[in-house]
């Protein structure tokens, strides 16, 4: 049996972080956008996105150290690919206006249309995408 | 003062919520997507405590006003087009390519593996070209 605890305690700190963001500021916990929008020049308005961003460092350098077993991985694939890949997440999810946190996590539970289409779209694709690699190895 | 105070409380637990679940580790992600493979669907709990969460207290959030702002920044784009469909299957292609989507790509910053340099680096260019291209979509 695959423990599942974990990745529900995860998703459940997901929710509560996406929640605490509505709650106090108002904002949807997006992360292609908060990145994306804060790559621009410099701006008061932005202030939020780098607090977030330095959260998302600070939380999991924090688990690095205290729970340093969900890092024992490696990224095992060639740069080439990491590249390829890296290039259509960031340049996709600005097209489609959001990745799995905005359209997956929060979108979807406030029931938004464009979210529904968005987060099955990219499950399918990525779905796709591995089965065509699994074909192909 | 205390809106970023928030904010950057919420990337802290949107990061440790990443790093239990197993969603910054690229293995995961993939078997998660390998369907007619060797199918791993603990990932499926990731979503579903996320959304499940989310879906009750967005709604006891709504009616309310935000501790630290005078409103909701709801987003505004409300149909459904050709936009949103291209680039969430560019996303969804890279994603199952690498098995890391926007979130983990920053966390996975903290091991200061080079690999998770160079996908942030492509991540990033990915999003300026767009931002260079992005007349071509309107």
């Amino acid at each position: 049996m695959e423990n599942v605890l974990n990745p529900l305690i995860g998703g459940l700190l997901i929710g509560l972080s996406s929640s605490l963001l509505l709650g106090g500021i108002g904002r949807i916990a997006g992360i292609s956008g908060i990145l994306g929008s804060s790559l621009a020049k410099f701006h008061v308005d932005n202030l939020w996105k780098y607090y977030f961003l330095f959260g998302l460092i600070l939380g999991g350098f924090f688990m690095y150290v205290v729970y340093p077993q969900m890092f024992h991985y490696k990224i095992s694939f060639s740069e080439s690919k990491l590249i390829i890949a890296g290039l259509l997440v960031g340049y996709g999810t600005r097209l489609g206006s959001g990745c799995t946190s905005g359209h997956g996590v929060c979108g979807v539970a406030r029931m938004a249309k464009r979210s529904f289409v968005a987060t099955l779209t990219f499950i399918l694709f990525g779905i796709l995408t591995v089965a065509v690699q699994g074909a192909l190895s | 003062m205390i809106g970023h105070m928030i904010s950057l409380g919420a990337g802290v637990i949107f990061a440790i919520g990443l790093s239990l679940s197993g969603m910054i580790n690229p293995d995961k992600v993939i078997g998660f997507l390998d369907i007619f493979g060797n199918w791993d669907y603990a990932l499926v709990f990731v979503m579903a405590g996320a959304v499940i969460f989310n879906f009750f207290s967005f709604r006891f959030l709504r009616s309310r006003k935000p501790i630290c702002s005078h409103s909701h920044f709801w987003p505004t784009k409300m149909e459904v087009d050709k936009n949103l469909f291209i680039g969430s299957a560019l996303f969804g292609i890279g994603w199952g390519l690498a098995g890391i989507c926007p979130g983990p790509a920053i966390v996975n910053l903290v091991t200061l593996e080079p690999k998770a340099f160079v996908f942030v680096l492509s991540l990033v260019m990915g999003m300026f070209l767009f931002k260079v291209t992005q007349k071509l979509w309107e």
